[in-house]
């Protein structure tokens, strides 16, 4: 009555099919690596011929070979600058994160609480960040403390929204399957609601660990000596273009491989399809 | 013998801002131990919740109900009845055995009682012998619902409550998980109570039929399911089984 292995291999053409899907699943995995590749060169062909075509100056615009050559002969500059960076970013990111998930759990357990302050986060969440920086400064100093600050604080908004809709979105059913079971509020929230919160998680972790990024570095626009925000700053004061760029790709290299961490580690944890998908 | 379930008078209202909905108005029943009742009824009818009262997920505005003698909450806490939904309710991050272990988990941990199935083996008892280790995205709507099942029977319990479990999946599998069930009822010996609205599933499933009526939710009428024991899907051709499908059609008409 079931279908099994030996059944299925009986088919004649099915050797064939499966070859078949198999090429073209590769010619698509190709196409997929392919396609991206040749369109960012071909922007940076077009970057290049406006540059030269259009004869722009250095201190306006510079080209993609001025920029390369300034990445490799400016490399331990912009390292050296982008560690603090990074440092601020992975700091915020983590501090604002995990205050966000503690707070979604309060939110969740404690209406009450939901109620009185959700409208303060809400309110916070709506000063822009460039106006959010210079409070911090003044309130947290010169160092690192308010770069990590801005930094937390813009990755908080998005996992607390998240982290509070993953909780409460249990099946409804599964809930009252735990209530039949007479599984208590910790066992709920263990076995059901953080398990089934992670793809939400995971989908603000994403918005977060770029937001981080730009969170330090608007930070270092502010009073900074080092990091890639300052030296952006530096650069452009300088007309230094090239320098420019180049820190500009440095950063958001940065905050690329950031993003591709979290989507491994999503990969890793998630590994169930969710129910409905977020 | 003696009642397995007991309901007597039973209300419920639910007030909304905007109206107050009676879903049940003074619903008896009872089934016996070992008994495998079918509640019928259309949409609206409050089948649903009159089995969420039996199971403490609602708490009745009037009325009595015990369960084995004992209040549903205290009958919830033993651990007395299973309860299986009409979406199967799987955490889908958990393999099909790991859901059917779930209720030794939660609830304060417990050890299965002496002599009763463990999960594999429940899980071969609803036809699932290999797809221990699957997740809930790899299994079909039926076999899903067979893993509930086998959830819901963990531990042995004296009663499994049924909310139109089967109501999702199509005819074919529904047949058959139709047969496969009574024959688990024969084997386990659980007392059932079962809704659905289907008047076939009714009446080839239970050894009575309760029918309800809607707007508000209330008794209409108790039918006897005079059939053997042993059932197969050809019982539906039969003249007994037509006549009494008939008949729970009028009763049926005549809630209206």
């Amino acid at each position: 009555m079931s279908i099994t292995a030996d059944t299925l291999m009986d088919d004649p053409g099915l050797k064939e099919a499966e070859a078949a899907h198999e090429r073209a699943r590769r010619r698509l995995a190709w196409r997929r690596r392919l396609l991206p590749v040749a369109g960012i060169l071909s922007m940076l062909l077009l970057w290049w011929c406006l540059v030269y075509i259009l004869e722009v100056p250095p201190f306006v615009a510079p080209s993609p070979v001025a920029v390369a050559t300034t990445l490799v002969a400016k490399w331990p500059i912009l390292m050296a600058n982008l560690v603090p960076t990074a440092i601020e970013a992975l700091v915020g990111f983590a501090l604002g994160n995990i205050v966000a998930i503690i707070i979604a759990t309060v939110f969740v357990h404690r209406k009450t609480v939901e109620e009185a302050f959700f409208p303060v986060v809400v309110l916070i969440n709506t000063i822009p960040v460039v106006a959010k920086a210079p409070i911090l400064v003044l309130l947290l100093g010169n160092g690192m403390e308010p770069k990590i600050a801005i930094a937390a604080l813009i990755c908080f908004f998005p996992t607390l929204v998240n982290m509070v809709r993953g909780l409460e979105s249990v099946n409804p059913q599964a809930m009252e399957l735990m209530r039949v079971l007479s599984a208590s509020e910790r066992e709920i929230f263990f076995k059901l609601r953080l398990r089934n919160s992670l793809p939400y998680l995971f989908s603000a972790l994403k918005i977060a660990a770029s937001t981080a990024v730009i969170g330090a570095i608007v930070g270092e626009w502010i009073g900074s000596t080092t990091g890639i925000g300052a030296l952006i700053i530096q650069s452009m004061y300088n007309f230094d273009s090239a320098m420019l760029y180049a820190t500009v790709i440095v950063g958001s290299a940065f905050s690329v491989a950031f993003f591709g961490v979290i989507i491994a580690v999503e990969r890793l944890v998630v590994r169930w399809q969710p129910a409905n998908p977020v | 013998m003696s009642a397995a379930v007991e309901c007597r008078g039973v209300t419920v209202r639910f007030v909304t801002d905007r109206r107050t909905v009676t879903a049940l108005r003074d619903v008896s029943m009872a089934v016996e131990a070992g008994g495998f009742l079918s509640l019928l009824g259309p949409s609206g009818c409050g089948k649903s919740t009159l089995l969420r009262v039996v199971a403490d997920l609602v708490k009745p505005s009037a009325g009595d109900v015990s369960v084995f003698g004992m209040a549903p909450a205290a009958a919830r806490a033993a651990r007395t009845l299973g309860f299986v939904f009409q979406d199967a309710a799987l955490l889908p991050w958990r393999t099909a055995l790991q859901n059917v272990e779930l209720p030794l988990e939660v609830g304060g941990r417990r050890e299965l009682p002496k002599g009763a199935p463990t999960p594999r083996e429940l899980l071969k008892l609803v036809g699932l012998e290999g797809w221990e280790n699957s997740f809930p995205h790899e299994l079909s709507g039926g076999m899903r619902q067979r893993v509930s099942i086998a959830r819901a029977l963990l531990g042995g319990p004296r009663l499994l409550l049924m909310d139109e479990p089967f109501g999702a999946l199509d005819e074919i599998t529904r047949d058959r998980l139709n047969e496969e069930l009574r024959r688990v009822w024969q084997e386990t010996g659980t007392t059932i109570l079962f809704v659905t609205h289907s008047v076939y599933e009714a009446v080839f499933l239970g050894e009575q039929v309760l029918v309800l009526a809607a707007n508000p939710g209330r008794n209409a009428a108790l039918v006897t399911v005079d059939l053997p024991r042993d059932r197969d899907l050809s019982i539906r051709e039969t003249p007994a089984f037509t006549t009494i499908v008939s008949g729970l059609r009028d009763s049926l008409g005549r809630g209206h």
